[in-house]
C-alpha cells in the first residue's frame, strides 16, 4: 500500500530530471521523506547491536504467515532467560524489511517483568521479513526472523 | 493498490457476473466474523484488545456528561444505559414521526441532542458520535437482530431491497450479485461475506478507526445516487436473528 | 479525555507473573501518507510507552510509525507488593497521557 507513491514519485522525478537536471535538488526536497533510501534491515540491526555478533536462537517471533490487512498485524516476541537479577533480557527490538522505516519497536525489560514475552500490533506495508533481536544482560544478541504475505481486501474505500 | 484495484474489479466481474439464484437459504445466515482470519476474529473476541472498545469507553463517559443549553446528560433522562438501552440497537433503524422517514441510531442520538439537550448536532463520523452510538449499540451485544415491524417502514425497506438488487455502475453489479449469490467464494485474497450489518459502528482495519454502516455503504455505492438508510433497513431485515456484535472488527 | 484501556489483575500472589495489557486511542499517523489534497499528512505518533510499579519504572517501549493505530502492548510483571501500576504514553510533541490501576498482592 505504501509502495505505489514511491513508484509514482520515482517516475515523476526521473522524467523531470531528464527534462531539467537543474531542478533535481528541489525535487529531492519535495519527495516524501521516505522516498530517500531507508537503511537496510541488516544496517538497522547493526545500529541496535553496535556491531556485535547476533546468534540464532533464544528468541521466538510469532507472526501470522498470511495477513488479511497490513494495518494491524499481531506479533508476539518471547526470549528465553530466567529473568533473575544477574541473567535477564535487557531489550527486545523488532525490525522490518520493507516499510519506510526499519524500526518497529524496542522493548525495555528486566528482572521485574518476570518473563520476556511481549505482544503488540504492527503495520506491514507489503509482504516482507520481520526480525526480532534480544539483548541479554551478558551483552549477547540473539535473533529470530519470520515472513508474512500481506493481502488486501478486494473492496476498499481509498483507491489512491 | 493501483495495481490491485483493476485486478479486483476484473475478479469481481468474473465471479459475480454469472447470476445464480442461490441466495442465502434460511438458517444459512452467517456473520462476517465467520469469514475472517483467526487473527482478526481474536481481535474482536477479546475486549482488552478490540480497538472498538476504546470508542465504547469514550461513549460511556459521554453518556454521563451534561451537554447543551439544557445542561443535561444522556443519563439524566435514560439513566443506566445497560438497562434502558439494552435491545435498542437490535431493532433499529426506527421510523421517525417528525420527519416521516427512517432514522438510524446515530440520527436518533443527534435528534435527542437537538430536542432534549439543546446542543449542536455531532458531526457525522466524528469520534464523539461514533462513540455514543457504539456505546448504545454495545448494550445489545449478543442479542438477536429483530428489526422494527412498524408498517410505516415498509415502503423504505422495499426500496432498500430494490436498491440491493439493482445492477449499478460500470461493472453492472448489484449488492446481491456478490453478497446473496456468491458469498463464501473468493474475490482476490478475500472471502465474500454475506454483508450483514451485525457490529456497527465497527473497527475496520482498512480504516484504522471506527466507522458507521453509512460509511461502509458509501464505500459500496460510490458514484451512485442511493438512499442508504433504505438499504440499511433492508440489510437489518436480511440479518434478522443474527447477533449484535458491536463493536465488531472487520478487515 | 484520555481514552485508554488497561488490564491489570486485581489480585495476585506474591511472586506471581501477571499479564498486563495496555491500549490507547491514537492514530499513529506515520507522516508517510498523502492526504486528499495531495500533501503529506503530518507525522503524529506515540513515541514512548512506560509502565511503573509503585513509582519505579519496570517496563518501557520505544515506538515507531510501524506500530499500528491505537497502540496495543501486552507484557508481564512480577507481582511484588500491593500498590499502583501507572501507564504513560508520550507523543511526538511531549504530550503525556496516563492511566493507572491498583493491584492487591498477598
Amino acid at each position: 500500500m505504501h509502495e505505489d507513491p514511491l513508484r509514482v514519485y520515482g517516475g515523476l522525478a526521473g522524467r523531470r530530471q531528464f527534462l531539467r537536471a537543474g531542478m533535481t535538488g528541489l525535487l529531492v526536497i519535495s519527495l516524501p521523506r521516505w522516498a530517500v533510501a531507508r537503511p537496510s534491515l541488516e544496517h538497522a540491526i547493526r545500529t541496535f547491536t553496535g556491531g556485535a555478533d547476533v546468534l540464532d536462537g533464544r528468541i521466538r517471533l510469532d507472526l501470522p504467515p498470511l495477513v488479511e490487512n497490513g494495518n494491524a498485524v499481531g506479533i508476539t516476541v518471547a526470549a528465553e532467560a530466567p529473568m533473575t537479577a544477574d541473567d535477564y533480557v535487557r531489550r527486545i527490538a523488532v525490525f522490518n524489511e520493507k516499510n519506510p522505516e526499519a524500526n518497529v519497536a524496542i522493548f525495555h525489560l528486566g528482572p521485574r517483568t518476570g518473563r520476556a514475552t511481549v505482544s503488540t500490533r504492527i503495520r506491514l506495508a507489503t509482504s516482507q521479513v520481520v526480525v526480532a533481536v534480544a539483548e541479554m544482560s551478558d551483552g549477547s544478541f540473539w535473533s529470530s526472523r519470520a515472513s508474512a504475505i500481506v493481502t488486501l481486501a478486494a473492496c476498499i474505500e481509498d483507491l489512491s | 493498490m493501483h495495481a490491485l484495484w483493476p485486478l479486483a474489479a476484473v475478479g469481481a466481474a468474473a465471479i459475480c457476473g454469472i447470476v445464480s439464484a442461490a441466495g442465502i437459504e434460511d438458517g444459512e445466515e452467517r456473520s462476517g466474523v465467520d469469514f475472517m482470519t483467526p487473527e482478526t476474529q481474536a481481535l474482536q473476541a477479546d475486549d482488552m484488545s478490540n480497538p472498538g472498545m476504546l470508542w465504547v469507553l469514550q461513549g460511556e463517559q459521554l453518556w454521563q456528561q451534561a451537554e447543551g443549553r439544557a445542561d443535561v446528560a444522556c443519563a439524566g433522562c435514560h439513566d443506566d444505559a445497560s438497562q434502558t438501552m439494552r435491545g435498542v440497537a437490535a431493532r433499529y433503524s426506527a421510523f421517525d414521526a417528525a420527519t416521516e422517514r427512517p432514522i438510524d441510531l446515530a440520527g436518533r442520538i443527534n435528534s435527542c441532542r437537538a430536542e432534549r439537550q439543546q446542543a449542536e448536532p455531532l458531526a457525522p463520523e466524528s469520534d464523539a458520535l461514533l462513540a455514543l452510538t457504539a456505546y448504545v449499540a454495545h448494550q445489545s451485544r449478543g442479542m438477536p437482530i429483530t428489526p422494527a415491524t412498524d408498517a410505516r417502514l415498509a415502503p423504505f425497506r422495499d426500496n432498500g431491497r430494490r436498491l440491493f438488487q439493482s445492477r449499478i455502475g460500470q461493472l453492472e453489479l448489484s449488492c446481491a450479485s456478490c453478497h446473496d449469490d456468491d458469498w463464501g467464494k473468493r474475490l482476490g485474497g478475500s472471502v465474500i461475506p454475506q454483508a450483514h450489518p451485525t457490529g456497527y459502528p465497527l473497527f475496520r482495519l482498512e480504516w484504522q478507526t471506527v466507522g458507521s454502516l453509512q460509511r461502509r455503504l458509501r464505500n459500496c455505492m460510490i458514484g451512485v445516487r442511493a438512499e442508504p438508510l433504505d438499504l440499511e433497513l433492508h440489510l437489518t431485515e436480511r440479518a434478522r436473528g443474527l447477533l449484535v456484535e458491536t463493536p465488531a472488527v472487520r478487515p | 479525555m484520555a481514552r485508554a484501556l488497561v488490564n491489570v489483575p486485581k489480585m495476585a500472589r506474591q511472586g506471581e507473573v501477571v499479564e498486563i495489557k495496555a491500549m490507547i486511542a491514537h492514530p499513529m499517523e506515520t507522516g508517510y501518507r498523502i492526504g486528499p489534497n495531495g500533501s503529506n499528512i503530518p507525522r503524529d505518533i506515540i513515541r514512548r510507552f512506560a509502565c511503573s510499579y509503585n513509582g519505579e519504572e519496570v517496563f518501557s517501549a520505544d515506538l515507531f510509525p510501524a506500530v499500528s493505530a491505537n497502540p496495543f502492548i501486552a507484557f508481564t510483571l512480577v507481582a511484588t507488593t500491593s500498590g499502583t501500576i501507572d501507564f504513560t504514553w508520550t507523543d511526538d510533541v511531549g504530550k503525556i497521557q496516563t492511566a493507572s490501576a491498583m493491584i492487591t498482592v498477598n
